[in-house]
């Protein structure tokens, strides 16, 4: 109250300066905030529109030096990575959602497991790629694209598992209530009608965390490694990926043809995750209205 | 009935007890395989600066400071921004709220890797020809930002960052402002307020908790970031001199050496991802702490 009181005894004028003063400055957040973004999606689209040609998007990358080669064999790499480590944390995390949402109201237990979710959420994946190795690569003798997968199943795990729980607490009790009255067990109530009516919002979760996971890097740094060939051992060999590809190809290199592989890499990155992203988004706003 | 009832039940919660078990495991894991380079160094495994792999010592403080000093660079960028980011998506009317938070959200979802690219391949550039030279011109601020002028080190990686961590803390005020009772700032608006003055002292005072929330998530990403920092850093293994000078971070040091480290030097990395597996999880506790107390949603997965 104190403060509102001293305010009252300042001149108009340089009040009415302050707000001017912050108007000015939250133009200019928002300038950087969507300007940044623009700039950054020019840059790539600018590069990468350039470098992308059908060759490329045919042919497998070459060793190190050599010129030719595309970036054919990151892309099936990255798509079985990501479908892998969709196949592999969509259902326990759905589940792990359900326990939550459904059996976890005021329950110690699973207080305890959502705040480890919020926490695994905000962990670095560079910490999850050092667990994954100690994991799967010692264990198993090498670094595989299955390593890379399940590192980027446990980024995905608590995400789905969080969207999960904010979606089905979000479906009316009413409709719990009367499908218990009909003699239904808890596990079809779920199942066949709690499930049913989040279903668009299980399906954003979903959808959002693999757009998150297909660009990360750091986690695969140590896990899927990198590899020239097509990706033939899934199972025993370093895997082909598209963002180690640009990893490896920008900072490591001086060659201005790698680096324009690079940019095509990007640009092919960039404009999927972003499609995934404004479709969901955009289907799941038609959907709630 | 009952039976499947309960399998079902339990099914469930073996799969909830998963995230338990990562986290235990994640703890365990990098505890165990760091034992090594504790028992070699120890606690001195923390000031020491000499990270010399032939001869076998390691010491983290190059790697810890460099992780600090980015993070503290982004967090001084981005919380006046972010701030005042939300303050304008709450209050601007809907036709321009809607795309514009849209359009912040989709920041978040640009990998960082493509930060990256974008920072080593624009954004260097233009430090080292124009804002570089136009810092270096004021007397007396090379002790701050140090004798390097090739574009990398942490003003760029701050820079970066902040951007990085912009969406997410915008996204978590925004909640938080939204949150506020309209009837408290009609109130101060008819006490005779301006917008800042409502804001200031309504708006900030009710929903700080949130705010600190907020900024704690933000810290958090700009600590763990690997890729946008990795790019431009400069990756030096060396105390920061300046603004201006390369050093490292943790999660830079662990992306460059790790995959062909072996012994020592391994354990010595392991102990590196420790100690950002700790700072990082005591910044999550605070954060959980905050936005539990406010009931914000995270702002992440939207």
């Amino acid at each position: 109250m104190t403060s509102i009181a001293n305010t009252q005894r300042r001149p108009l004028f340089f009040r009415r300066l302050g707000d001017r003063i912050l108007a000015a400055f939250s133009y200019l957040s928002i300038l950087i905030a969507v300007g940044g973004m623009g700039w950054i999606l020019y840059t790539v689209l600018l590069n990468g529109a350039q470098a992308l040609t059908p060759d490329i998007l045919s042919s497998a990358s070459k060793p190190y030096g050599e010129p030719g080669g595309g970036i054919a064999n990151a892309l099936l790499g990255t798509l079985l990575i990501t479908a892998g480590a969709t196949l592999l944390a969509v259902p326990p995390a759905l589940a792990a959602g359900i326990y939550l949402a459904e059996y976890g109201k005021g329950n110690r237990a699973a207080d305890l497991l959502r705040f480890c979710a919020n926490v695994l959420m905000g962990l670095p994946s560079i910490i999850v790629g050092l667990f994954v190795y100690v994991l799967i690569v010692v264990p198993t003798g090498n670094f595989s694209g299955f390593a890379g997968t399940v590192a980027l199943a446990i980024i995905m795990f608590p995400v789905i598992m969080r969207t999960t729980e904010d979606m089905m607490a979000m479906v009316p009790d009413t409709l719990r209530e009367s499908a218990l009255a009909l003699g239904m067990t808890r596990m079809r109530t779920t199942l066949c009608i709690i499930a049913r009516a989040a279903k668009n919002g299980l399906a954003t979760g979903v959808l959002l965390s693999l757009a998150r996971v297909s660009g990360e890097t750091a986690p695969l740094l140590f896990t899927a490694l990198f590899a020239d060939t097509w990706p033939s051992g899934f199972f025993t060999e370093p895997t082909a990926n598209i963002p180690v590809l640009i990893t490896e190809y920008t900072t490591n290199s001086p060659f201005e043809s790698m680096h324009a592989l690079g940019w095509g890499a990007a640009l092919v990155i960039s404009v999927t995750i972003l499609c995934i992203n404004i479709a969901t988004r955009c289907i799941f706003h038609e959907q709630k209205h | 009935m009952q039976q499947t009832d309960r399998c079902f039940r339990f099914a469930c919660l073996a799969c909830a007890a998963l995230a338990g078990w990562l986290m235990l495991g994640v703890f365990v894991q990098l505890g165990a395989h760091s034992a090594a380079a504790w028992q070699r160094f120890g606690l001195g495994f923390l000031c020491s600066a000499e990270w010399d792999p032939a001869q076998g010592i390691f010491g983290a403080a190059p790697a810890i400071v460099g992780t600090l000093l980015t993070t503290l660079l982004a967090l001084l960028f981005a919380i006046p921004l972010s701030f005042v980011a939300a303050l304008f998506v709450t209050e601007a009317p809907d036709c321009l709220a809607r795309p514009l938070s849209q359009a912040i959200d989709l920041l978040a979802a640009i990998p960082s890797v493509i930060y990256g690219m974008w920072g080593l391949f624009v954004l260097a550039p233009i430090m080292q020809d124009h804002v570089q030279p136009l810092l270096a011109a004021i007397p007396g601020s090379t002790r701050l930002l140090g004798e390097d002028d090739n574009g990398f080190g942490f003003l760029t990686a701050g820079l970066i960052l902040s951007l990085m961590i912009l969406p997410y803390m915008s996204a978590v005020m925004r909640d938080v402002f939204r949150m506020t009772p309209p009837m408290l700032r009609e109130a101060a608006y008819g006490a005779g307020c301006t917008r800042w003055e409502a804001t200031k002292d309504v708006v900030m005072r009710y929903g700080i908790r949130g705010i600190l929330g907020g900024i704690f998530i933000g810290m958090g990403r700009a600590l763990g970031e690997t890729m946008a920092v990795l790019f431009v850093i400069g990756n030096m293994m060396q105390l920061p001199e300046g603004l201006f000078s390369g050093g490292t971070t943790i999660a830079a040091t662990l992306a460059n050496n790790f995959a062909e480290s072996q012994g020592l030097e391994q354990s010595a990395l392991f102990a590196l991802g420790l100690i950002l597996l700790l700072m990082s999880f005591g910044i999550q506790v605070a954060a959980q702490y905050y936005l539990h107390l406010t009931g914000a949603k995270r702002g992440e997965a939207r």
